[in-house]
């Protein structure tokens, strides 16, 4: 039996016990004397024996499914020849491929050796046999649990607030999926990054200065010793985004004055939107249109700004990547416009009228109100806003990862070519990959450092936002 | 926005005389006089800063139709596609087919043959095999599949001789695009001069032309631009998105009810508030990590499905539809509350019967939101390995698949030029489908929202 058809066995079961335990519940009452004799609406009865029949059966059937292939790959394993065990795990994760893909019958059993298609054999029978397994043990939990409601049914129960309770328990079940995110995030990260720390001593990841990460994979291999130095990484993220910000910051912020002090309420209806679009399209659509549009156009305006005759001779030459750094961090910055704006936007909004009628009654210009008032009110608010938009900043993969280059130079040109923590991610994890390399490991331990860095941020931002709010409530 | 009207030359304040007479006495320049003189200075600076915002808001809306034209103008030209007009002999002898009922020689028949065959007729003076070669190189190695199908469809077409148009190759449909009429020079790309002269003949004959393409609506990806579509992209990121709602909207209304209307006020909610605010914020390739090392890692899930990818996108969402969620029960009245529950409701018939109903509109359109985030986000899902070169559409959650977003990023890295027009039409596609649900979320609370 397929999954899919558990679950409609199982949802069928459930309209089952939903039924049976309204009308059990309804004709013992009868029998004492009609409905008003149940404690509960017949309705609570039904969702009690619902709540019995699939809660247990469906919480089997997700351990069930979480960590069936884990146990069949390891028996699979255990039943390989003593020599082929021996083997490291990289290449028993290689063989266990192997043997899927013969099972599945993806690659052609002919010409394997024969272990590896009995091993195919095996893994095939075990497979049938836990889904088995699986679907007799659920379903027999389910009746299981009809049968248990069943008993339990009569009217004197109190199956309102047994209900209830459930729903209340199932709602801070769901609510505690934010902290399992989190503490999920941690774990995967940390768990990785202490492997990479054992490899490569922590000192010199943070402070080297030569990033590398191919590792030879024979001794003999010319090249590749592997540097983990992540100090250009760091820097050209912090190139990129302060480009980011140079941009985003005046733009953004001047946006939100203009539109709260100034506009008028249509004027405001038509542009709000249009910023909103801004801040709505795909990262990868800003990363198409700054390798493809921005990136080339930037280097031809530096070659015409280069054969300028005066630069000439004073002996400045003007050499432009294609991947500059400029055009990735000119992108992002107008990703971060309406981020930006819109943040400035709440805050301005939040300042109090009055402060604003005082300067103006004082006899400032509107101008001078902003300036002088409004935004010193708001300042709060607004360096919160532009924090979060840092992190942001720094968090961003499409746009560099397509329009950064790869190359680990550690330089403040914004012309030249750097790449980023998040390149290096992309790089390093996507395609096949070994878990215990160093190199991948590596992806790890900078996705540790991001989260550290973006986390504080946020930490800080949201907790100076808050602040700032609670002032003017 | 209050805005005073400022004139800078008649707004000039005039002293009374009784000041004028009092202050005659005092040698020191007048504070008035030291206003006037620096009002015409400051009303510059006002209007300088005005110019500050319109032009910043100027250089964001600027932005905005440069990347719509840039993408459109490059885009528009691959809902086209170029078709060389052939009459296609379809001799079984040539097929390799003797009998027309067997759906498997049918299937296996030698079409390129024959296309090649009719291509040649065309140009009857090419001798010579490089020549040859070069002259069926005119036509997309995809173009017999085609013909395939349609002999299968209706296997009476045996024997006769049918005119067909015949998906021509990429760097044909490049040069036709880019060839304008007022003498520019074309696109030439890998083709030859010979080539280029048939074309020319071909186009003179008026045998290439160019169709809707439905190539590009109805293929999965393929290493030829010609052949390449988005279906299997779009059925990807559909099942994607079909996890990420299910998940996602159950549990973010879940936990959005259980903080606003049953958490109580200590330590733990608080712990929850901070994750929920904080996961808002981190960096959508963190999520790609954490579905790396934990569901493929530790529980052994398979890459590349649409299953895994719509669970990494839920965790991703979830924050934005509990916080939108959350803000539409807060919107609810207490009196609401109140009342039911002076009719004896119980907290659980208060909130299904009534919060939840008129929270409803809010909580959608934060869900549609959320939603249009995920169909957006590439990020996390090329850590999951849905990044794979996949030609089979998708046709379950747990077949190997890539989405929208992550297609355009494999098509933008792909050198033929031909990816370039696809890349910026697939990107068209995901934003006409962005516009459209945001447009949607919209409508629907500005017509389903009531004002309390």
């Amino acid at each position: 039996m397929t999954t899919s058809i558990l679950l409609v066995v199982i949802a069928l079961l459930v309209a089952f016990a939903f039924m049976s335990g309204k009308g059990l519940a309804v004709s013992k009452a009868n029998k004492l004397g009609g409905v008003r004799q149940l404690n509960s609406l017949p309705f609570y009865y039904g969702m009690l024996s619902v709540f019995w029949c699939v809660i247990p059966c469906l919480i089997f059937v997700a351990a069930w499914a979480m960590f069936d292939e884990v146990i069949i790959e390891n028996l699979v394993i255990a039943n390989f020849p003593q020599q082929v065990q021996m083997q490291a795990e990289g290449e028993l994760s290689l063989l266990i491929n192997v043997v899927s893909n013969i099972a599945s019958g993806a690659s052609p059993s002919l010409g394997q050796e024969a272990y590896l298609i009995e091993a195919a054999n095996y893994l095939k029978s075990l497979r049938d046999s836990s889904q088995t397994a699986m679907s007799v043990i659920a379903l027999s939990l389910a009746a299981c649990g009809i049968c248990i409601a069943w008993a339990k049914i009569n009217p004197e129960l109190r199956a309102r607030n047994h209900v209830e309770s459930i729903f209340k328990l199932l709602l801070l079940i769901c609510s505690c999926i934010a902290i399992l995110t989190t503490v999920g995030i941690v774990l995967s990260v940390v768990f990785e990054s202490i492997q990479f720390f054992k490899k490569v001593p922590i000192s010199e990841f943070i402070f080297g200065l030569h990033w590398s990460p191919q590792v030879a994979i024979r001794s003999d291999q010319v090249g590749g010793s592997g540097a983990f130095g992540a100090v250009p990484l760091f820097v050209g993220t912090l190139l990129i985004s302060a480009i980011a910000m140079i941009v985003a910051v005046p733009t953004g912020l001047m946006s939100a004055i203009y539109l709260s002090e100034y506009a008028s309420r249509r004027v405001r209806g038509v542009i709000k939107p249009l910023l909103e679009i801004l801040a709505g399209i795909p990262t990868v659509v800003y990363g198409f249109f700054a390798a493809l549009t921005v990136a080339p156009f930037i280097r031809d305006v530096g070659g015409w700004v280069g054969d300028i005759w005066v630069l000439e001779l004073l002996g400045i030459t003007l050499h432009v990547s294609s991947e500059s750094a400029l055009a990735a961090g000119l992108v992002m910055g107008v990703m971060i416009i309406p981020f930006i704006s819109s943040l400035s936007d709440d805050v301005i909004n939040a300042v109090p009228q009055s402060l604003r009628d005082g300067a103006l009654g004082l006899g400032s210009t509107q101008s001078e109100t902003v300036k002088k008032v409004v935004i010193p009110a708001a300042l709060p608010g607004i360096v919160g806003g532009i924090l979060l938009a840092v992190s942001r900043a720094i968090g961003e993969t499409m746009i560099v990862v397509m329009a950064a280059g790869l190359a680990a130079n550690l330089t403040a040109n914004p012309l030249e070519s750097v790449t980023t923590v998040t390149v290096q991610i992309v790089t390093l994890l996507v395609g096949d990959q070994e878990f215990d390399s160093a190199k991948t490991l590596s992806a790890f331990a900078l996705g540790l450092m991001l989260f550290v860095v973006t986390l504080a941020l946020n930490v800080y931002a949201l907790r100076v936002v808050k602040k700032y709010r609670e002032q003017y409530e | 926005m209050n805005n005073p009207n400022i004139n800078a030359s008649s707004d000039r304040l005039e002293l009374n005389d009784s000041t004028k007479l009092m202050d005659s006495a005092v040698t020191k320049p007048n504070t008035i006089d030291l206003v006037n003189k620096n009002l015409a200075k400051r009303y510059r600076a006002e209007k300088r800063f005005r110019l500050y915002g319109i032009a910043s808001i100027t250089f964001a809306l600027i932005c905005l139709v440069v990347l719509f034209t840039d993408i459109i103008g490059k885009g528009h030209s691959a809902f086209f596609q170029t078709y060389i007009q052939l009459e296609v002999n379809l001799d079984p002898e040539v097929l390799d087919i003797n009998d027309a009922r067997d759906l498997k020689q049918l299937a296996n028949g030698d079409y390129q043959a024959a296309l090649r065959k009719s291509l040649r007729a065309e140009f009857p003076d090419v001798k010579g095999r490089s020549d040859k070669r070069k002259l069926n190189a005119l036509i997309s190695s995809g173009a017999s599949y085609h013909l395939a199908d349609e002999v299968k469809a209706d296997p009476g077409l045996l024997g006769q001789v049918i005119s067909l148009p015949v998906l021509a190759d990429d760097d044909v449909d490049t040069w036709l695009k880019s060839r304008s009429d007022d003498g520019e020079e074309a696109f030439t790309g890998r083709l030859s001069e010979k080539q280029l002269i048939w074309l020319e003949n071909l186009l003179e004959a008026e045998k290439l032309e160019q169709k809707f393409n439905v190539v590009f609506f109805s293929n999965g990806d393929s290493r030829e631009p010609e052949l390449a579509g988005i279906r299997g992209a779009m059925m990807g990121s559909l099942f994607t998105l079909f996890v990420t709602f299910i998940l996602s909207f159950t549990v973010g209304i879940s936990s959005a009810i259980y903080l606003e209307e049953y958490a109580p006020k200590n330590h733990f909610t608080d712990f929850i508030e901070v994750n929920i605010n904080n996961l808002a914020a981190v960096p959508s390739i963190i999520f790609g990590l954490l579905g790396l090392a934990i569901f493929i890692g530790l529980f052994g899930m398979p890459r590349s499905i649409p299953l895994l990818g719509g669970v990494v996108l839920s965790l991703m969402t979830l924050p934005t539809i509990i916080i939108s969620s959350r803000a539409a029960i807060k919107a609810v009245p207490p009196s609401i509350r109140q009342a039911a529950l002076g009719m004896g409701a119980s907290k659980m018939q208060v909130i299904l019967h009534h919060v939840l109903p008129l929270a409803m509109p809010g909580m959608l359109t934060g869900t549609i939101i959320g939603m249009a985030q995920a169909l957006g986000e590439t990020a996390p899902l090329l850590m999951i390995g849905m990044v794979a070169f996949v030609v089979d559409v998708p046709g379950a959650l747990t077949d190997p698949s890539t989405a929208l977003p992550v297609q355009i990023f494999l098509w933008a890295d792909s050198p033929e030029r031909a990816f370039v027009e696809r890349t910026s039409a697939a990107i068209m596609v995901l934003l006409a489908f962005l516009i459209s649900m945001n447009t949607l979320a919209v409508a629907l609370r500005k017509r389903l929202e009531r004002r309390w």
